[in-house]
């Protein structure tokens, strides 16, 4: 082991390389893992803010949900109700037609009747005056009797 | 390499480094030449050795730590021009893992706000994994070619195996120690970190007298740091060469049995080893900025 001027050359060579190191080497390297590093803390700071926004979404989007089934039942319900009283007061109105048909029928059938009874009446009291004139031929005075005839057509 | 070689020569040979140094008139050169004046020369026998001074470089070392610091840079910086913040793939994945473990590291130890200490980490953990990592080349392979294609005698191939590497890196983070206190705490900080502790006093005149005290201390304790942290690295790494080249020199033939099991501890070493040399660093550089 010998000490020569080979430490000096060797001194050299290590101010060389650490200069360049230092000027050449270290810094875009160190930048470039820095920027990284800062990239990395933004992604995931991002993804957390995602994933913040995703929850806040489903809340929402439940919450509309929610309101508008809500909302639905509610119309739904009006509906059958309107729909039960629309149902009523056609059976309402229905029913009082029913009733003033049959009503007028009644009448009808009654007027009917009376005209029927009246026609019959009359038939028979011309037919009872028939049978009389023919029973008492000529004798049977026609203005005399008619007052005797219609009361027997009323009672008929 | 047919002729059969004296396993003391061989080891030794293994342990020197190609030099580039200069040599005095008057220096007898391997092959019995008298030089007439001092030149610049590739040793190629010890008595070259012996005869450079201290103005001589391990080629090899500087070589290889150069070539291996530029595969880091090369590779770094391709990757450094590829950085985004997308999804990182391949090449990619793998330098910023490493980046990313440096930084955790420094920001769990050093507390400043200085920006080199990080890219300095990362330097000297990729580039001293890298110099420790050669080592796992088997120990003969590299200087046989070398050897064998070229005139040269010695080549070593494992930087941090040459205490000359891991001082100097040690001594240059010393440095950076040293200015890293001056900018934190000032000049005066400094020198009243050097001389008012670790004892101190109320009267000013037992004040001034341990001054030297505290000084030879603080000195001793300064220097102890750079040293223990360039001969821990380089005590490792030599140490484990060492077996390298004992089982290659000792085991003809059974090589294999102790060098693969070893290569494979050793790769827990060479990490180990960069990261223990690349924490320190930042502790120390951590201690220089904080108030003790």
């Amino acid at each position: 082991m010998t000490m020569n001027a080979t430490l000096f050359g060797q001194a050299i060579w290590f101010a060389i390389f650490v200069w360049f190191c230092w000027k050449f080497v270290w810094p875009p390297i160190i930048t470039a893992l820095e920027e990284r590093k800062q990239k990395i803390a933004e992604g995931l700071s991002s993804a957390d803010r995602a994933e913040r926004d995703l929850e806040l979404a489903q809340e929402k989007a439940s919450k509309n949900l929610r309101e508008a089934k809500e909302k639905a039942a509610e119309i739904i319900e009006q509906a059958k109700k309107r729909s039960d009283a629309i149902v009523e007061e056609a059976r309402d109105k229905a029913r009082t037609e029913g009733d003033r048909l049959v009503a007028r029928a009644h009448d009808e059938i009654e007027q009917e009747m009376n005209r029927a009874r009246e026609e019959l009446r009359q038939e028979v009291s011309k037919l009872a005056l028939k049978g009389a004139s023919m029973v008492l031929e000529r004798e049977v005075d026609e203005k005399a009797h008619e007052q005797m005839l219609k009361q027997l057509a009323t009672e008929l | 390499m047919s002729e059969k070689i004296e396993p003391t020569y061989y080891i030794q040979h293994h342990l020197q480094n190609l030099t580039w140094g200069q040599v005095p008139a008057g220096t007898e050169r391997c092959d019995g030449q008298v030089l007439e004046s001092s030149q610049w020369i590739l040793a190629a026998c010890s008595q070259e050795l012996e005869a450079m001074g201290f103005w001589s470089f391990h080629v090899d070392s500087l070589l290889w730590a150069g070539l291996l610091g530029g595969v880091f840079i090369l590779v770094f910086w391709l990757m450094a021009r590829k950085a985004h913040s997308g999804t990182p793939s391949g090449m990619l994945n793998f330098v910023e893992t490493l980046v990313e473990f440096v930084d955790t590291q420094v920001k769990d130890t050093f507390h400043g706000r200085s920006s080199l200490v990080a890219p300095l980490a990362l330097t000297i953990f990729v580039w001293v994994f890298l110099m420790n990592l050669v080592k796992l080349i088997p120990v003969d392979f590299v200087p046989y070619v070398v050897m064998e294609t070229t005139p040269l005698e010695y080549f070593k191939i494992v930087p941090t195996v040459d205490a000359n590497i891991t001082l100097s890196m040690s001594f240059s983070v010393l440095a950076l120690m040293i200015a890293f206190t001056i900018k934190a705490k000032g000049v005066g900080g400094f020198i009243s970190e050097l001389t008012l502790q670790p004892f101190s006093a109320d009267n000013i005149f037992f004040k001034i007298i341990l001054i030297p005290v505290n000084l030879v201390l603080e000195l001793a304790a300064m220097l102890a740091k750079p040293v223990s942290l360039g001969l821990r690295l380089f005590g490792n790494m030599f140490a484990g060469e060492f077996v390298f080249i004992l089982a290659a020199a000792l085991l003809v033939g059974w090589q294999a049995v102790v060098s693969v099991p070893w290569a494979i501890f050793h790769i827990l070493v060479i990490s180990l080893q960069a990261f223990i040399f690349m924490m320190l660093t930042v502790v120390y550089l951590s201690l220089a900025t904080e108030e003790h």
